[in-house]
């Protein structure tokens, strides 16, 4: 993997799936080391996301790297008509690895071609954003204890959802049962389905958000988001359907964790916060986690 | 039955002439094949009967032969023609088109946020079924059907 860039979650072998998980709980145990000491690493947000470019800047800062760079194409030259390649050939010359986030969908596979340094995808529009998948993956497996052989439901937005394709992916690897509960505008798209069967995995498909819930052993909530429709009357039919309740979990397994990539707007009721079974404000901790452990990953520092 | 066919384009003395094209992908092929600024003779045919298709096209196009690499372009829109080589009037030798397994530029993105709609970059295609076409664009990674098909 070394010096490789990460753009989907497919460039991972399950061996190199299992090793950053691996090394996320190591960095957890030990989250303040030099291994990034004089390394520039560049921060390209082409578009604001909060709770990802921190989580990377965190993960830098943490391990003793600089970091350089933008979050907002208006603060860089980009909003001069500077084309995405020449930012990408230039920041590459300054820096040891490219964190980078567009809106284009595949402008992380081009960047990639283009760059010296590696890239590491940081959602590329709504293709993919596999350090995303990275920390639910870790995020499972330290709930569940292991990856293999889990009953996993899906929730919300299962068409647009970039967060829920990449994990359906990813989790393939480990014989899990997928339900996926989502209303027919919003269903998870046939190229998934089919490649599902194909790899011989179970999975179930409801438009009913009920007490099937109780073989779950992780929940995974997803926000519709109003950028992914084109006809704003097909929005407002589908924000509100499926809301998880406190009230629901009551039948649940004891193992259940509620995910979520976050931000939730009203998917998840605020009285679930409480509930031990809530885990997706850990999840986002282990973002931080995953992406240290993915970055001395791509260098070749572990 | 073959010499009515010929006879609905004129025959050529030397050249070649593509058969099996879809009618409604005429336009496509001469584009891919730059065949609208070529100075030889070129003559066509479309909405001839066929059983195939319903309706086939045909190209006859004088003092022109293809290489393979050039001639594979059109398979995205014409995976069944067939291409005759004309020598003296005479069918010399029958080429098919194939289908590679890669698709390097010739075809656009469906997707209008895909990056490569957005700046100035070759396409890149894998082409995951051939009958109905679909083609995995490398960048984006969606999916490009037939139906959307855009030539460069």
């Amino acid at each position: 993997m070394k010096n490789r860039s990460l753009v989907s979650i497919n460039d991972f072998t399950k061996e190199e799936i299992l090793k950053i998980v691996r090394l996320a709980a190591e960095f957890e145990a030990n989250p303040n080391q030099d291994l990034l000491k004089h390394k520039v690493i560049g921060s390209l947000f082409f578009e604001p996301s909060t709770r990802t470019r921190l989580s990377f800047e965190t993960a830098i800062s943490r391990l003793g790297g600089r970091v350089v760079g933008f979050s907002d194409s208006s603060s860089s030259s980009t909003s001069k008509g500077e084309t995405l390649k020449d930012t990408i050939r230039m920041v590459s010359n300054y820096t040891d690895l490219i964190v980078m986030r567009h809106p284009m969908d595949g402008s992380a596979r081009y960047a990639a071609e283009q760059s010296r340094v590696p890239i590491i995808n940081a959602g590329d529009g709504s293709n993919q954003h596999p350090t995303q998948t990275l920390l639910d993956l870790y995020s499972i497996k330290k709930t569940q204890g292991t990856l293999e052989n889990l009953n996993i439901f899906m929730v919300g937005d299962l068409k647009y959802g970039r967060t829920v394709h990449s994990l359906v992916q990813a989790m393939s690897h480990f014989n899990p049962v997928f339900n996926f509960i989502a209303p027919e505008e919003l269903r998870i798209p046939e190229e998934y389905r089919l490649w599902l069967q194909s790899k011989g995995i179970k999975f179930y498909e409801h438009n009913e958000f009920t007490d099937i819930i109780s073989r779950a052993d992780i929940l995974y909530m997803t926000r519709v988001q109003r950028e992914r429709f084109v006809d704003p009357i097909e929005y407002e039919k589908v924000k509100n359907v499926y809301i998880l309740k406190n009230a629901m979990l009551s039948n649940t397994k004891d193992n259940l964790r509620i995910l979520h990539p976050l931000p939730r707007v009203n998917e998840i009721n605020c009285d679930v916060d409480a509930n031990p079974k809530a885990y997706y404000f850990q999840q986002a901790e282990n973002g931080v986690y995953a992406r240290m452990a993915v970055i001395c990953f791509i260098l070749g520092l572990v | 039955m073959n010499k009515k066919k010929e006879l609905s384009v004129n025959a050529i003395k030397e050249g070649t002439v593509i058969d099996h094209i879809p009618a409604h992908n005429l336009f496509k092929v001469i584009s891919i094949l730059g065949l609208d600024h070529c100075d030889n003779l070129i003559t066509f045919g479309t909405n001839l009967g066929s059983e195939r298709y319903g309706k086939k096209a045909i190209i006859k196009v004088a003092d022109k032969f293809f290489e393979n690499e050039d001639i594979n372009r059109i398979a995205l829109v014409a995976p069944d023609a067939r291409l005759n080589i004309i020598r003296d009037y005479e069918v010399v030798e029958k080429q098919l088109v194939t289908v590679p397994d890669e698709i390097i530029g010739i075809a656009k993105c469906f997707n209008p946020k895909c990056i490569t709609n957005n700046e100035v970059i070759t396409t890149k295609f894998l082409v995951v079924q051939t009958k109905p076409l679909a083609l995995k664009c490398y960048y984006c990674e969606k999916i490009t059907i037939e139906e959307h098909l855009k030539i460069h």
